[in-house]
């Protein structure tokens, strides 16, 4: 043979490959809304730098007449390329190939490019779009799937992993997902769900539709197991391209800075809060008027909308923010409002990114559903990653600051570095109407008009302790500071805070309340 | 050994028949129920401080229907989508828990 014939011989093998499960299965997942995974993966990245490897990779599957079928490159597409010039791997599910199905050798590839991403100290992106496990493969497809979990879990916290869902994900597929830090689904495509709804109604007798049980609305508004809800796979690219703009690339690294801008203030910042601390108003205007070109970048924006999580910017440096919600329940915490916050939380502890909190807090809600879900342990999780976490810790009290509450949104008591406080804060071990209620129980009772004397108390009360000087006082705050002040204060907290060194004692690894 | 059986309840997993026992919390779960979304539910506990509509009345989308003090806060419960209202569950000054059926629309 000639050398350009072997080129030739090689072109028209790659070109096969790349056909994955041919044009009457691509013409199947284009009907169903859905983009071929080559098609995915040009999207995420930069134009023309994906490289591709384990082309040519065959399934052993050797039973049930599986050693006659020919599956091009075993219903996954492995490689690497850029995003903004920086490398990053990638693998996504051929659905078009045996319906995505995981096989050993499908697991090989991506355990493949997953340790590679790894050793490189790259993040590493997965596309998911596969029926689950290959039933004929037996007992090697579900060891596939342990290997991988494994590698997410030792790859937690050293590179950033991003889950994409665009198909189904049932089954034990869905435990790789969970273990990434970013889950990314769009509407009417991801599907995810431990057991579908048909076994539900066998067993349980439930009736349900799939969009209703794991339906992309469902895992960013109800199971909190998405953090990004799009309405297109376009949609859910660009969210893909601007989160990757705020994330270092390892946990060795510090995210990309960018060119300094003001904030664009539609209004004074004074002016979002209402002054009448019963009402609400949208936490978000706050941090857009502290951060760089009033950009805020939501994570998890349907779940939990009781407390706010974020990327933006503050003098070109990326800030986590956790923010009370007044406009979603009162900003109450609550099961999942401290779930949602500390994994946010350790997210940005993993990867050097610093935390600002804003708080405005009316305390946990009340309810033998919260009790009996374990507001208790989950509460507990909040302070575990605000204790644990050793990047710069700023809080900034806005209004409410309220008895435990108070204690978990970033106090100086868990390790903040730096307290500030408007002068509309209110921090104390209650609201004053709860608190009135019991220091002046008997004056109250044994008053001629109750009501009267309740009135006069819980104003005794106001005027003593809702306030920010009591705080102040104790140094439990650093400084009550004008709402225009804010990101001035912030700059300069973050700046002083930039070489910060926290060392926490030598240990295995702590025993947080999962 | 029969006595000591009939405490097992059968359990169906992936197609296959187990006896076993179930705990309290699996015996106390709610069957799940599609919501619906002509049934304005309170979303937290609180207390009714205002209501701006009456039955029979014809609301567009976003109205203020009434106003909840819950936690310390006003929260108002606007008109999900266009409709008119069919009853009203509270009154003025009512304490509810949540999930408190308020409002029907139709």
């Amino acid at each position: 043979m000639s050398f350009k014939r072997t080129i030739l011989d090689l072109r028209k093998r790659k070109k096969e490959a790349q056909q994955g499960g041919g044009e009457k299965a691509i013409e199947k997942q284009v009907a169903m809304g859905k983009k071929t995974a080559r098609e995915r993966i040009k999207a995420i990245l930069d134009e023309n730098s994906f490289h591709e490897y384990d082309l040519f990779v065959e399934h052993t599957g050797r039973d049930f007449d599986m050693e006659k079928k020919v599956l091009h490159g075993d219903g996954v597409i492995i490689g690497t390329g850029t995003m903004y010039n920086q490398p990053v791997a990638i693998y996504a599910q051929d659905f078009t190939v045996a319906g995505g199905s995981l096989g050993l050798m499908h697991a090989r590839k991506i355990t493949k490019i997953m340790d590679h991403a790894l050793k490189m100290r790259v993040p590493l992106i997965g596309i998911n779009d596969s029926g689950g496990a290959r039933i004929q493969e037996g007992v090697n497809s579900l060891a596939g799937y342990g290997e991988i979990f494994y590698r997410n879990t030792n790859a937690s916290g050293v590179i950033p992993q991003i889950s994409v869902i665009l198909g189904p994900c049932a089954g034990g597929a869905v435990y790789s997902p969970a273990l990434t830090d970013f889950v990314f689904v769009v509407e009417n495509i991801s599907k995810m769900f431990i057991t579908g709804p048909g076994v539900i109604k066998t067993v349980l007798g439930e009736e349900i539709s799939m969009e209703e049980l794991g339906g992309a609305m469902v895992h960013s508004e109800i199971t909190g197991n998405a953090h990004f809800f799009a309405k297109s796979e376009d949609e859910c690219f660009e969210q893909i391209k601007k989160l990757i703009t705020f994330i270092p690339w390892n946990n060795e690294q510090k995210a990309l800075k960018f060119p300094i801008q003001e904030p664009l203030l539609k209004k004074n910042i004074d002016e979002i809060v209402p002054v009448d601390p019963h009402n609400p108003y949208d936490v978000r205007d706050i941090i857009k008027a502290v951060t760089d070109g009033s950009d805020f970048f939501e994570i998890m924006e349907n779940f939990a909308r009781n407390i706010v999580i974020g990327f933006g910017r503050i003098q070109g440096n990326t800030i986590g923010f956790v923010a009370n919600q007044p406009m979603y329940l009162a900003g109450v915490l609550d099961c999942d409002s401290s779930d949602k916050a500390a994994r946010f939380i350790r997210y940005c502890d993993a990867f050097n990114i610093p935390i600002v909190t804003l708080e405005d807090m009316p305390g946990y809600l009340p309810g033998v559903d919260q009790e009996h879900a374990g507001v208790i342990r989950h509460g507990a999780k909040l302070l575990y990653a605000y204790s644990e976490a050793t990047v710069p810790k700023v809080t900034v009290i806005i209004r409410k600051a309220y008895g435990g509450g108070y204690i978990a949104m970033n106090s100086r008591h868990l390790g903040a570095d730096f307290v500030f406080a408007w002068p509309t804060a209110e921090i104390a071990v209650m609201g004053p109407e709860g608190a009135a209620n019991i220091v002046f129980k008997k004056e109250i009772d044994e008053a001629e008009n109750p009501a009267e004397m309740r009135k006069q108390k819980i104003q005794e009360y106001k005027d003593k302790f809702a306030n920010p000087f009591v705080a102040a006082s104790k140094g439990y705050i650093d400084e009550v500071i004008e709402p225009s002040e804010t990101r001035a204060r912030l700059i300069h907290s973050l700046e002083i805070s930039a070489s910060k060194v926290d060392p926490r004692p030598e240990r295995k690894h702590g025993i947080p309340p999962f | 050994m029969e006595e000591n059986n009939s405490k097992y309840q059968v359990f169906v997993v992936n197609s296959v028949r187990y006896l076993t026992l179930t705990t309290t919390k699996f015996d106390k779960r709610k069957k799940w129920q599609k919501a619906d979304p002509k049934e304005i539910r309170s979303i937290i506990p609180g207390s009714v401080i205002e209501i701006f509509v009456s039955p029979g009345q014809e609301l567009k989308e976003g109205e203020v229907l009434l106003t909840l003090d819950a936690m310390k806060m006003y929260t108002k419960v606007e008109m999900p989508f266009d409709g008119v209202i069919k009853s009203i569950n509270v009154i003025k000054g009512d304490r509810i828990p949540k999930d408190t059926v308020m409002i029907t629309i139709e």
